[in-house]
């Protein structure tokens, strides 16, 4: 481990161990660690990222910059130093004004962290007045200027709006205005960019940079996103189950990671995966479909073509609300077209729902993102993978036990899981068994609804690995849908890029990903983060470039 | 079972203290429940524990034989109505559109008329029985288990795991008791505590009124409005039955406060 290099740190923090108590069902609460002793110092104007997965410490660990603990979350030990004070000794009323003053906070959901009752500028400007470092005044021209700063439209007027009148990426750069305008000597951006789409995230990114730059403020950067966090930050801590597994410059962290953990994540997403020849029968042919919800009078499908092979993926991309998700359900027959047709396996299907033939829905499965309300949480695993069984083959008893094992040895879970609850199983388990359900029906097609977006990428990668092999054994279609281009040139044979609820790219995958682009498909491409330093830069020089020649 | 607090202990030995009482009211009561045997209201002795009522019966054997009826007729009344008013918003929150509307509708309809003047009218034209009692009561209490249930059932019915259900092409059967209840039962737990306790005071309130179960039958509310004379003179006898309601209220609602707590868990496992 190497030291950063600082004369006098910013931030230090020494043998920080954070602990938590949890409350198992039918055990008494008991404590337990979640940080075992981190060091690291942060010197003034420097950017640290903080990556790991899910679990890993890594929230937690910012928000102790700030003498916080979430939750039943306590600081068990150790020092935080910032400004030459150890914070975790002060008083409150020191601590109050570290927090919003010296220190600030930027969290992952803009939308939820604003007030919705009060105007962007009353909420921007309130601890810079709170703190008494701004006359109000002062505090507000100081806004302005970070939201021109950040790249916002119309600067002077965008704080008198309120926060659901600017859409999810103006927020988030709002609320990194809101944590910049107390002038702070270090900000935590707690995954700012997570929740927004590829072609907002960037924008965001840009701006968090260069006011990251302008301002000379020190930040620590959390994320699970290696290829973001190599775009902003000067150093990089890798962190596993709460404990460092590495720290080095993001150049070396990047170029030449020496753990193997920090390896697998540099290296991850990388599938090969040959594209196959389309045959002369597809399995699933959408035609002309055109459908809208009941009670609007807006079409969130217009005139949708594709065609899906047996034993093949198509992968539909899009960004939230270009309708990816609702052609999903249209072909499920959970919201009837209002035009158009499905063929699948050579038969017309049935618009709704509950006027198709059992054969159809069990040939025609689905896989959702969120596995914790894809599975009943009062259902054993072996009455959720067991049901299919019973209901569509009238298994019963051992036969039925015997299957569900088979189920569960092809998802690599083996013995032992029947009896756990969902709440038993990790986050990539449970996606698992949600796979394993989907395959007790033997269907031909299985839509994948974003089924790796709510994982780590390491485990995401084990699912994407596993679907492969499942097509190989049953022959099974995938219909893919997904934001995440990683994942679409992963395990796609053909690909359709959706946009306002049109298809504005569709074929083989070799095509739809080689140039020429359209626009729509130019930028979505583009947007994706590269595990490369200085990516971003060249992105942004790469389009203001293309803008200043057309 | 081992970590049972003191709190849902005191409320557990009370609870089954009186329902035991009730099951065994004939092997415990010192006397027979319409039996005259001693003077009017006599004050507690050895012979009488807590004295004679307004025409000489043994109170104790008067308050247990009561607390059978009270608590017989109040349980029946609370299993009707969580029986019919579960399944119906359970049906109506899974099925939805019309179906739920005209349900639901019809029980804001029935809920608008106030529940005892609904009862006195309908016991004004129909004979006093158990039975009619027992109907009656299950039938307007339903209602508001109904509004419970279907709130409860259409926050469950939009989860995944209920769409995946109905994507296999299973019946309403299989998602109203296997999909939707277990993930329903806390709250409907915890409510049916509540719903048992406005049973005994709803059925305390009609005899009180005179409406409710007639004499010689014994129950609470009938004590009261029997001895209710003798509060005057300062005899206690109207006052016994209201602390023994007062203790069932207080010891059914920390057994359910400890259902409630022990079945909910927010990863939502075995409960």
């Amino acid at each position: 481990m190497s030291e950063a290099p600082s004369d006098t740190p910013l931030l230090k923090v020494r043998g920080l161990k954070i602990g938590a108590t949890v409350y198992p069902t039918g055990e008494r609460p008991r404590p337990i660690e979640i940080v075992h002793g981190i060091d690291f110092d942060l010197a003034p104007g420097k950017v640290l990222g903080l990556i790991g997965e899910s679990g890993a410490g890594k929230s937690t660990i910012g928000l102790a910059a700030m003498a916080y603990g979430r939750g039943g979350v306590e600081i068990t030990g150790g020092e935080v130093t910032v400004n030459g004070r150890d914070i975790l000794k002060s008083g409150l009323r020191d601590v109050r004004k570290l927090r919003g003053g010296e220190v600030t906070y930027v969290s992952q959901s803009a939308a939820a962290s604003f007030n919705p009752a009060k105007r962007i500028m009353e909420q921007v400007t309130e601890a810079a007045i709170f703190q008494n470092k701004f006359s109000k005044k002062e505090a507000e021209e100081r806004a302005v200027d970070l939201f021109r700063k950040l790249g916002l439209p119309d600067p002077e007027n965008i704080g008198s709006r309120y926060p659901h009148q600017v859409s999810g990426g103006q927020l988030q750069r709002c609320m990194t205005a809101l944590a910049l305008c107390p002038q702070p000597d270090l900000v935590v951006f707690d995954e700012p960019t997570t929740a927004l789409d590829v072609t907002t995230q960037i924008d965001v990114l840009a701006a968090i940079k260069e006011a990251i730059r302008d301002t000379g403020v020190a930040a620590l950067y959390i994320t699970h996103d290696l290829a973001v966090v190599a775009q902003v930050s000067d150093h990089i801590m890798v962190l596993q189950q709460g404990t460092m597994v590495e720290y080095g410059t993001t150049d070396q962290i990047i170029n030449d990671p020496q753990e193997e953990y920090t390896q697998a994540l540099v290296s991850v997403r990388s599938i090969k995966h040959i594209e196959k020849e389309p045959t002369d029968t597809p399995l699933l042919r959408v035609e002309n479909i055109t459908a809208r919800y009941r009670g609007t009078d807006f079409d969130v499908l217009k005139g949708i073509n594709v065609e899906l092979h047996p034993g093949q993926t198509l992968a539909i991309v899009g960004e939230s609300g270009s309708g990816k998700s609702t052609l999903a359900r249209v072909i499920t027959g959970l919201l009837p077209p209002s035009d158009g047709t499905i063929t699948f396996d050579g038969r017309t299907l049935s618009p709704d729902l509950s006027t198709r033939s059992l054969e159809d829905l069990r040939e025609l499965q689905m896989i959702y993102q969120m596995a914790d309300t894809a599975m009943n949480p009062r259902q054993t695993v072996g009455t959720i993978i067991g049901r299919p069984l019973e209901f569509y083959f009238g298994l019963r008893g051992k036969a039925k036990q015997t299957r569900i094992q088979e189920l569960l040895d092809e998802i690599e879970l083996g013995e032992g899981f029947q009896d756990r609850y969902p709440a038993e199983l990790s986050g990539g388990q449970k996606q698992r068994v949600c796979i394993a359900r989907a395959l007790a029906a033997k269907p031909k097609l299985i839509i994948c609804d974003e089924v790796t977006s709510a994982l780590d990428p390491l485990v995401a990668d084990g699912i994407l690995k596993l679907l492969l092999k499942l097509q190989k054994i049953e022959d099974v279609s995938f219909l893919f849908i997904t934001h995440d281009l990683a994942t679409v040139k992963a395990i796609a044979d053909s690909i359709a890029v959706m946009f306002q609820g049109e298809v504005v790219r569709y074929g083989p995958k070799s095509q739809v990903l080689s140039p020429p682009f359209d626009a729509y498909t130019d930028l979505l491409l583009s947007s994706v983060p590269e595990m490369k330093i200085g990516w971003l830069e060249e992105v942004i020089e790469h389009r203001r470039m293309e803008s200043a020649g057309n | 079972m081992k970590n049972i607090p003191l709190a849902a202990l005191i409320g557990l030995f009370f609870t089954g203290l009186f329902f035991l009482m009730a099951l065994f009211a004939p092997l415990i009561a010192p006397y027979g429940m319409a039996e005259v045997v001693g003077d009017v209201w006599e004050p507690s002795s050895s012979e009488f524990l807590l004295g004679t009522d307004s025409i000489g019966r043994d109170l104790l054997t008067r308050l247990i034989y009561g607390g059978r009826t009270t608590i017989f007729i109040a349980t029946m009344a609370t299993l009707l109505s969580f029986t019919l008013g579960s399944i119906l918003g359970f049906f109506a929150a899974v099925s939805g559109g019309w179906v739920d509307q005209a349900i639901s509708r019809f029980v804001d309809l029935i809920m608008s008329i106030p529940s005892l003047i609904f009862a006195l009218v309908v016991l004004s034209v129909m004979p006093t029985t158990t039975t009619i009692l027992i109907l009656l009561m299950g039938l307007l209490d339903s209602t508001r288990v109904y509004r419970l249930a279907r709130a409860v059932a259409v926050d469950i019915t939009v989860m995944d795991y209920v769409e995946a259900a109905r994507l296999r092409g299973e019946k309403i059967g299989w998602i109203i008791f296997r999909e939707t209840l277990p993930n329903a039962l806390s709250p409907l737990v915890a409510e049916m505590g509540l719903r048992f306790i406005f049973a005994v005071l709803f059925i305390s309130t009609l005899s009180f009124l005179g409406l409710g179960v007639q004499p010689p039958m014994a129950d609470w509310g009938g004590i009261v409005k029997e001895n209710k004379e003798g509060i005057n003179y300062g005899i206690q006898a109207a006052l016994y039955p209201a602390y023994a309601i007062a203790i069932l209220c207080i010891s059914i609602n920390l057994v359910a406060d400890w259902i409630l707590h022990r079945t909910t868990s927010l990863k939502g496992g075995r409960g």
